[in-house]
């Protein structure tokens, strides 16, 4: 056969690939969003369950979600953010900060239910925080952490070593340069790279399982000491624990939880490429 | 305290805390090793090594057999891959090498709206939708299979995969498509016989990296795999419910009493999942490292 025209047939192959992967997403959002929108109400978003969760709305997941990312940013932005510019600025290629980038590969790569048992160990048993917004914050900031100082890191190498010798040279120390010019340059990929994390964070069901999360509890949380409920594992909870839900609260609930995370997504792009383009480097 | 003294004070306590900062993911690493170790050792004294690696797992009767649990994971993660790479490496393929600048700027944000997608909202979709179709294709009892399991995980290690191979694809040289094309071989031809093989060890790891990621999901299997702990030995076991490590762990964590036998086996198994997760991204980021001290093939 002419290898021109294996070409162009491989060429189509490759396109009908993907396909194959693109479509099942337009789908499953597609699916989400149809079936979900008819669930939206202003009640939906802002009354208490009732009937069971059967009935009313789902506003105790909502406000759970934001308060669980609120304070895993909280933890894990000082961290991240730190372990990036100590990796950036101050890190020598030695054994050590191999071992450094070792345990990120690693943390990277622990599975979402094992952190959900470190937590349940060490946040809500051995520090007897109990299940609770504080047990569960912590152990979805530690699970963030390495996209975060991944992300970070990047951005701080990004900028040109010429911007750290002009403020040395000026006199400035090298925290100095860090924070006056190095920092406020690496600010919108470092932005970016956190709300990356936290929407991974605000996803998580696992995690949150045996740390805070509370089956059912048609209040608001009074302090970080307390349970929440939280949207991913109440669209667990509705889909698999309660017979007869129905299913357009289920979609409903899918729905939210997907314009929260897609928008964060779509929040971080929009920074990152905006940022892209005026850059003058 | 005179100016300059205090700045070079200000610069020691900020300098020593980035520097404990920087070193805190180790700490974090040996953390979790040593909680789950506390938790769940106990359970390799209290129950025998031959219950621990028998063919049962019926906690309510003292039977703590791992092997279909392990077994089960192996299955969906194998599986899984099998689906995963050639759409993988064929789309990353297409991304860097084939596709025009449009298809690129529509399909680089669709891959990453896929990562973004919680991996509950997945399992969801998987048990109302295509675990039905399962069914009715297959003509089973239950669409909850292995099967199931495994393409909703194919899809969920796809932007893994995808982003590494990429990479991977982006470090080979310019010169060597030159080479190929100069050499007469088409397109076609260069992409198969050179790059991808020059990608070849980032590839390895893009593979490596989306097991890792396989193995370790939770929810989404739970919800799709139909939880039943039976050793998948015969050829139709794919086509059957199964039942993970993780969605063992994350199932019955809720309903055990803390400090029994149970609970220790269940972190027993977290034990499992910290290893096995841990020598996949070790083979995975020594790659990275060998990479890395060769200058790459830049």
């Amino acid at each position: 056969m002419n290898r021109y025209l294996v070409q162009r047939l491989g060429f189509v192959l490759l396109g009908l690939t993907a396909l194959v992967v693109v479509i099942p997403i337009l789908l499953v959002v597609g699916t989400i969003v149809v079936r979900g929108i008819t669930a939206i109400s202003w009640e939906f978003l802002t009354a208490m369950p009732r009937d069971g969760m059967k009935a009313g709305g789902i506003f105790p997941a909502i406000v759970g979600t934001l308060l669980l990312t609120l304070g895993t940013a909280l933890a894990a932005i000082p961290v991240g953010v730190g372990g990036a510019i100590y990796l950036s600025e101050y890190a020598r290629d030695a054994w050590l900060t191999r071992a450094i980038r070792l345990a990120i590969i690693n943390l990277a790569g622990i599975p979402s239910v094992v952190y959900g048992l470190f937590g349940l160990g060490l946040f809500v048993l051995f520090l007897q925080f109990g299940t609770s917004i504080l047990a569960g914050s912590l152990t979805l900031a530690i699970m963030t952490l390495p996209i975060i100082i991944s992300a970070a890191e990047e951005a701080l190498r990004a900028v040109p070593t010429e911007f750290r010798t002009v403020s040395a040279s000026l006199g400035g120390t090298r925290w100095q340069g860090i924070r006056n010019v190095v920092l406020p340059q690496a600010l919108p990929g470092i932005i970016t790279g956190v709300i990356l994390g936290l929407l991974r964070a605000a996803g998580e069901t696992a995690p949150i399982l045996f740390t805070v999360a509370a089956f059912f509890l048609p209040r608001l949380p009074q302090s970080p000491f307390d349970q929440t409920m939280a949207l991913p594992y109440h669209l667990y909870v509705i889909s698999t624990q309660v017979p007869g839900m129905p299913l357009k609260i289920q979609y409903g609930t899918a729905l939210v939880l997907l314009v929260l995370v897609l928008s964060m997504n779509v929040i971080a792009t929009m920074i990152r490429s905006y940022f892209r383009r005026r850059r003058q480097w | 305290m005179s100016k300059p003294q205090r700045v070079r004070w200000i610069e020691f306590l900020v300098e020593a805390l980035i520097r404990v900062i920087g070193f805190s993911s180790i700490g974090f690493v040996l953390l979790i090793f040593l909680f789950l170790l506390r938790e769940g050792a106990p359970v390799f004294f209290e129950v025998p090594l031959s219950n621990l690696f028998d063919t049962r797992w019926y906690p309510t009767f003292d039977l703590f057999g791992t092997l279909p649990l392990i077994l089960g994971s192996t299955l969906i993660t194998a599986t899984a891959i099998v689906i995963a790479l050639p759409l993988g490496v064929a789309t990353a393929v297409f991304v860097r090498e084939v596709a025009p600048g449009w298809a690129r700027e529509v399909l680089k944000p669709m891959i990453e709206v896929l990562a973004g997608i919680p991996s509950v909202v997945l399992g969801f979709f998987g048990m109302t939708l295509i675990a039905p179709l399962v069914r009715e294709t297959l003509g089973a009892p239950t669409g909850l299979t292995a099967f199931t399991g495994a393409l909703i995980l194919a899809y969920m290690s796809l932007p893994t995969i995808i982003s590494v191979a990429e990479d991977a694809l982006d470090a080979v040289p310019k010169s060597y498509r030159d080479a190929g094309l100069a050499m007469g071989a088409t397109q076609w031809q260069t992409i198969w016989r050179v790059v991808v093989p020059a990608a070849r060890s980032g590839i390895v790891t893009a593979v490596m990296l989306g097991m890792g990621r396989a193995i370790g999901e939770t929810m989404a299997v739970m919800m799709v795999t139909g939880n039943a702990a039976r050793m998948p030995l015969t050829l139709d076991s794919l086509f059957r419910p199964i039942r993970t490590m993780t969605a063992t762990v994350a199932a019955e964590m809720g309903e055990v009493a803390q400090g029994s036998v149970h609970y220790h086996a269940l972190f027993g198994i977290g034990i499992i999942l910290f290893v096995l997760t841990f020598l996949i991204n070790l083979a995975a980021a020594s790659t990275i490292f060998k990479k890395r001290r060769r200058g790459g093939l830049r």
